[in-house]
């Protein structure tokens, strides 16, 4: 579903992706680990199509079509989704009245039907409930005076209304306890399925004792140095990433 | 296409209708005044009031404080008179010259009786001249008066005398002094004891001429008792000089009355690239809570005009009166608003509320002055202000003037303020949950303007908000 081919990326002058590859396929779950400044999250950002980074170099294929031609909001409609490591604060827009927009958005995208008030409101009280959300969190403006859990799982209702194909989570068990973590694990196992795919980046190995991933993936200075299953991110919390990087500097000098 | 739209699509008014005018040559003297008040053959103690004025306006100095920078304005280089010739009959619209008939069609303005808007009453004023009102006979019954106020000076000249220049002295600042001296027409509103106005009534402002000032004058007397909704609109052709536009507006509330007045000021804001051409919008609008328990509320939606000096005030003068100002100012190009209100406590638990709300984007600068003035004999009086500004892009500016005077102990005063900045991480959010960075403009601008937008009638709101969105349109990204 989603192929990512020798991908390369600036930030300005610096690079930051030097040479990505990755397959993900429906009912896959890859979890991208490694190092702060590793270029996790700016593989994320640039899936979504955020202006600030430059696609070099490379090629990545979205169901089909070439992602990287789409505009961010064309992405989404075809069944990407990212949760924002950093969710943004809207002041003045209400959780409910995004949500209702950015779903008929998506709908009127995929040729459906706009859905009503009343049919969105029904909508989103069930999936509210999934997500163990306080009714009042949705007349509330989207992510404004949230705490760090309340903006994190607000993401996971946000990805609970698109229903998207493929989900890219990025740090999504940053900043968060573990109750807090529990809930969101919870809420993104729930909405997992054999249809979707699912990318998981982050930090540390926690979040994977309750999202478990079929495939593990080590970035380091802007490329995947090693791959392998769920046991890699045992590896990585016994060891650390310092046994992965002189592989990597022999290649920076040649 | 409804009036509403008119006043809100994007600048399509720039076109200049070709009539048949009669003008005075310009310049500014006291025999050029005569002749305006003898082409209006206006009662004897209006010429005074004007001579009164023009020696007052001689004396003063143009303020010079505001936060925008203009030319020195050549005063003897103006028109200060210029109607249609062919003049309408009073009683109806069939005489005004068809080109003007067709002006306001284009602007979206039906005139005739049968096309008219539901439930809102319109009056015209083309340059200086006010074109005809809608909707007479049904106000009428209701003994509402809407006219113009040249017309009223012959059919009610005891309120007119007795009110004008009641809440904006001859004197009061250098433009008010201006249009106190060469004010040409505008609208009167008289709303009767006890009537509460059965629709919502409207002025509409077109200027039309190259070197003619727009100088109207406002009237609205709310009676005891009585309530009226009132929202004036503005569209100007895009010439590549500058108009002067300085208007006068009082409002006057006795015991128990309410006025709310809504302004969508969408005059031609000049080239955006060059700055030049566009409206110099220095306007003096103030009412007066005469009465106890009376209350005037302002709301404002400024996109236009080049250049606005603009403090829509109230005189809180009976017990327990209350005055709002709710303000939306966007500048985009090169525009300079310096806009804000004035809260003049006098009476013992008057209450005021201020929401600005200013936006500015591309190179334009956008002030917010305000004054809460709490007289020492004003107990128990309250003031909560709450100021934003929102900034797109990093070539503007904003800035907040706000000063507060209280004369007692027993009175409370709040004020809040904030700055934003529209980013692109907002968009870009949006964008991500599959919304258009167009639609995201429009929501986070009109989600930072909704607590004004809502006071407008609501027929004019939804519009006031497409307004917005595509005014910014060629600002963000």
């Amino acid at each position: 579903m989603l192929k990512i081919k020798d991908l390369t990326a600036i930030v300005g002058h610096t690079p930051i992706l030097k040479g990505v590859n990755l397959d993900i396929n429906r009912g896959d779950i890859h979890a991208i680990m490694g190092p702060n400044g590793a270029g996790k999250s700016t593989l994320a950002k640039i899936l979504a199509g955020h202006p600030a980074y430059e696609v070099t170099g490379g090629e990545v294929w979205f169901k089909g079509q070439n992602l990287l031609e789409l505009e961010p909001e064309n992405r989404a409609r075809l069944g990407l989704f990212m949760s924002f490591q950093y969710p943004v604060e809207i002041p003045g827009v209400s959780n409910a009245q995004f949500l209702h927009t950015a779903l008929n958005a998506k709908r009127k995208g995929n040729g459906q039907s706009e859905l009503t008030d009343a049919e969105f409101a029904q909508l989103l009280e069930k999936k509210r409930k999934v997500m163990e959300i306080r009714p009042e969190f949705t007349a509330r403006n989207v992510n404004e005076n949230f705490s760090g859990g309340e903006k994190k799982r607000n993401e996971i209702l946000q990805m609970a209304i698109l229903h998207p194909d493929l989900a890219v989570l990025d740090e999504t068990d940053s900043g968060l306890d573990i109750d807090a973590m529990r809930i969101v694990a919870h809420g993104v196992n729930q909405l997992m399925n054999a249809e979707m795919g699912l990318l998981l980046i982050t930090h540390y190995q926690r979040l994977l004792d309750y999202i478990r991933p079929h495939f593990v993936h080590v970035m380091i200075n802007g490329k995947i140095v090693q791959s392998g299953g769920p046991e890699l991110a045992l590896e990585v919390e016994n060891r650390g990433y310092d046994w992965l990087i002189p592989s990597l500097t022999t290649e920076g000098k040649a | 296409m409804t009036a509403e739209l008119a006043l809100f699509s994007d600048y399509k008014y720039g076109f200049f209708t070709d009539v048949e005018t009669d003008s005075l040559p310009q310049g500014l003297n006291e025999e050029m005044i005569r002749a305006i008040s003898a082409k209006k053959e206006e009662p004897d103690f209006l010429l005074a009031f004007r001579l009164k004025a023009y020696e007052k306006w001689l004396h003063s100095t143009e303020p010079l404080w505001a936060n925008v920078n203009y030319p020195p304005i050549d005063y003897q280089k103006m028109t200060y008179y210029s109607a249609p010739k062919k003049k309408p009959v009073l009683n109806g619209l069939s005489e005004v010259d068809p080109e003007v008939l067709r002006t306001f069609e284009r602007l979206g303005i039906p005139l005739e009786e049968q096309k008219r808007l539901s439930n809102v009453a319109v009056d015209m004023i083309f340059d200086s001249v006010s074109i005809g009102t809608t909707f007479k006979k049904k106000l009428e019954e209701a003994g509402v008066v809407l006219c113009s106020i040249s017309e009223a000076m012959h059919t009610h000249s005891d309120l007119v005398k007795k009110y004008l220049g009641s809440v904006v002295p001859i004197g009061d600042n250098f433009f008010a002094t201006l249009n106190s001296a060469v004010f040409s027409d505008g609208s009167f509103v008289y709303i009767p004891k006890g009537v509460h106005c059965p629709m919502e009534l409207s002025t509409y402002f077109r200027i039309n001429d190259r070197e003619s000032g727009q100088f109207e004058r406002t009237l609205v007397i709310a009676e005891e008792g009585s309530y009226v909704s009132y929202l004036e609109g503005c569209t100007a052709p895009a010439y590549d000089t500058h108009q002067l536009h300085a208007a006068v507006v009082e409002l006057i509330a006795l015991d128990h009355a309410q006025i709310k007045y809504a302004t969508v000021q969408n005059w031609y804001s000049g080239n955006p690239k060059t700055g030049e051409g566009g409206i110099y919008n220095f306007v003096t609008k103030r009412g007066r809570c005469a009465g106890i328990h009376s209350k005037i509320s302002w709301t404002q939606v400024e996109v236009g005009a080049a250049i606005t000096w603009k403090y829509p005030s109230c005189i809180l003068q009976g017990d327990h009166s209350v005055g709002e100002f709710y303000s939306v100012a966007l500048t985009n190009g090169q525009m300079q608003a310096d806009t804000g209100t004035k809260m003049i406590h006098l009476g013992k638990n008057t209450r005021s509320t201020i929401i600005s709300k200013g936006i500015a984007a591309d190179l334009s600068k956008n002030s917010y002055r305000g004054l809460v003035k709490i007289a020492p004999r004003a107990r128990g009086a309250r003031n909560y202000t709450q100021c934003d500004s929102m900034l797109i892009g990093d070539a503007c500016s904003a800035n907040t003037f706000p000063t507060i005077e209280v004369g007692n102990a027993s009175s409370q005063v709040e004020h809040e303020a904030s700055t934003s900045k529209m980013n692109e991480e907002q968009l870009f959010y949006f964008q991500s949950r599959g919304i258009s960075k167009e639609e995201a403009v429009n929501m986070i601008v009109n989600g930072f303007c909704k607590e004004v937008i809502k006071e407008l009638p609501l027929e004019f709101a939804r519009e006031a908000q497409a307004l917005l969105s595509i005014k910014l349109e060629n600002s963000v990204g």
